[in-house]
């Protein structure tokens, strides 16, 4: 009495073509919305540069050995995939949720919450690392001298970017409404955001605010990019690279928790 | 020999906190037919669509759909199923046909057939021309097309309907059911949820009444007008009072009731021919409705 078809298949978990369908999804959305997108990315460093260039640089001609407009020109590539990742994510997958039932279409398709947020997070990563570089190219064109270096830096934008992404679904995952963030944005970001390393060195700051910057993943990834860009550090670097790797992958994970809370009861 | 099952459930539970939403739930969709479930708002019926595509899981009970064990196996059903939802969840910035290729990915239809598999779609939806239209540039009834055509881009064997023509004008209604009367002939197996007697009248062969996260009654349409409602209903029209007394009476020769706002109807008259001043009329299965599930229609 099955309907069971002969010859069934059995489908198994991350599979290629469900993370490919919710894949299709974004880049399809990405098409109607990329021109504003990239003029953000876009001007958004500029304006960072005018005006810590102009009025900060004036300042301080030197920070860290570096020229300052060089240190935040490499600085601010990590404030640009946090912005293009952690808050696209939150934002982004609370209203496919709740306003635009999105995820509910979804996953009435063959495709499960685990392959719905590795295939979200895995986009938002890579549209991190290429809008990530924007402060970089900008930069160079106020007096960043190129380097090869700077071909790594979207995949470090990308490993980043992918953890951050995780963080933001995690956090819409958990959240009752929009208004949450503004407690994810106050109490965590911003806090990550200012001591990271991307304005001013962590040298000065008091022994246990250096020790503390080893947690935060911000600080990695503005370390890693301007290794990239003036010299690798070797083992330091390689660090670095595991504690992003170990971010994304453990907040990958209770993402997908989240989620699955979220949208199966 | 038992007929093939494309859903059987049986003694399905699912609880809110305190809510039992399912409860103890039997239904059997035979292949290739049309089942309606009928039931007021609150009775079930989204909760049930939700623990057929996994999106909700039982308490208990067991669940089977084309073949495969909810929720274990519900990605391979799934994959031979369509679901229309009953809140519009299209992705509404995109045109007709970017919605449709969305889905031709997500249900995994291969390149050489992606195109053709879309076209098809947009003939079923009747928005060939629409195809470049933005969908918030649709109408209501354009929309509800869509969002059913979207379901069927695979060619499913089952498809799920919650609600398909809620909130539409009458006309736009009709043009819908065509839409699903087509499917039905050309033997897609389909389970229709609806708060509309004409609709599950209309449309389904099997029509199952739930009410409060249970099943009441099933059969054919005209089976459960024939068994619970008789053939013949007299309605009797007065004041309140006297609206009253005629429900008193009828209680007492063993005879149902029901209240029609201005009127009260006597149900399985047929027999009965004592009865003074009143309008005969065919017993129908809004008459049953609101018998077995205590509910008056909006």
């Amino acid at each position: 009495m099955a309907a069971r078809e002969a010859g069934a298949f059995r489908l198994g978990r991350l599979e290629r073509s469900a993370l490919t369908g919710v894949l299709v999804r974004e880049i399809v959305n990405f098409s109607s919305f990329w021109r504003s997108s990239t003029f953000s990315s876009t001007v958004e460093p500029t304006i960072y540069f005018l005006a810590f260039g102009f009025g900060f640089g004036s300042l301080v001609s030197k920070i860290g050995g570096f020229d300052y407009i060089d240190f935040v020109a490499t600085g601010t590539v990590a404030t640009a995939v946090l912005f293009s990742s952690a808050f696209p994510a939150m934002f982004g997958t609370f209203v496919k949720y709740q306003f635009q039932r999105t995820y509910d279409a979804i996953l009435a398709a063959p495709v499960d919450t685990e392959e719905l947020v590795t295939a979200e997070a895995l986009w938002i990563a890579t549209r991190a690392g290429v809008y990530g570089c924007m402060p970089m190219v900008v930069g160079i064109a106020f007096g960043l001298d190129p380097s090869w270096g700077m071909l790594v830096v979207p995949l470090i934008g990308w490993i980043a970017g992918f953890g951050w992404a995780c963080f933001g679904i995690m956090i819409a995952g958990f959240a009752k409404s929009f208004e949450n963030f503004n407690y994810v944005v106050s109490a965590v970001l911003t806090p990550l955001f200012l001591v990271a390393g991307t304005f001013f060195p962590l040298d000065n700051l008091p022994e246990w605010a250096q020790f503390l910057a080893n947690f935060n993943p911000l600080h990695h990834c503005v370390e890693l990019v301007r290794h990239a860009v003036f010299g690798w550090q070797g083992l330091e670097d390689l660090a670095r690279v595991g504690a992003l790797l170990a971010f994304g992958l453990v907040l990958w994970r209770i993402a997908i928790r989240a989620m699955t809370q979220k949208l199966v009861d | 020999m038992e007929p093939e099952l494309a859903i059987r459930l049986r003694g399905v539970v699912k609880r809110y906190g305190p809510i039992t939403a399912v409860d103890h739930l039997d239904l059997d969709v035979p292949m290739g037919t049309c089942v309606g479930l009928l039931g007021p708002n609150g009775a079930g019926k989204s909760t049930t669509m939700r623990l057929l595509t996994a999106q909700s899981i039982a308490d208990e009970g067991e669940l089977e759909v084309l073949g495969f064990h909810l929720p274990e196996e519900s990605k391979m059903a799934r994959a031979q199923s369509g679901v229309t939802p009953q809140l519009d969840n299209l992705d509404t910035t995109l045109t007709v046909e970017q919605n449709l290729l969305v889905f031709a990915h997500l249900y995994r239809i291969g390149r050489a057939d992606r195109r053709a598999a879309i076209e098809h779609a947009l003939e079923m939806a009747m928005l060939v021309d629409r195809r470049d239209s933005r969908v918030d540039k649709l109408s209501g009834g354009m929309r509800r097309r869509l969002l059913i055509a979207r379901a069927l881009i695979h060619r499913p064997r089952l498809v799920l309907l919650d609600e398909p023509t809620v909130g539409l004008d009458p006309q736009v209604r009709q043009g819908i059911w065509a839409l699903i009367d087509a499917l039905r002939s050309e033997g897609t197996t389909i389970l229709m949820s609806t708060h509309y007697i004409e609709e599950a009248q209309r449309l389904a062969d099997t029509v199952l009444i739930m009410s409060h996260g249970s099943a009441v009654a099933s059969g054919s349409p005209s089976e459960l007008v024939l068994e619970h409602a008789g053939r013949e209903v007299l309605e009797v029209y007065g004041p309140p009072v006297r609206l009253a007394e005629v429900e008193a009476e009828a209680k007492a020769t063993g005879l149902q009731t029901r209240r029609t706002g201005t009127s009260v109807s006597i149900l399985n008259v047929d027999g009965v021919t004592s009865w003074p001043a009143g309008e005969r009329r065919p017993a129908n299965l809004e008459d049953v409705f609101v018998l077995l599930t205590g509910e008056e229609i909006a």
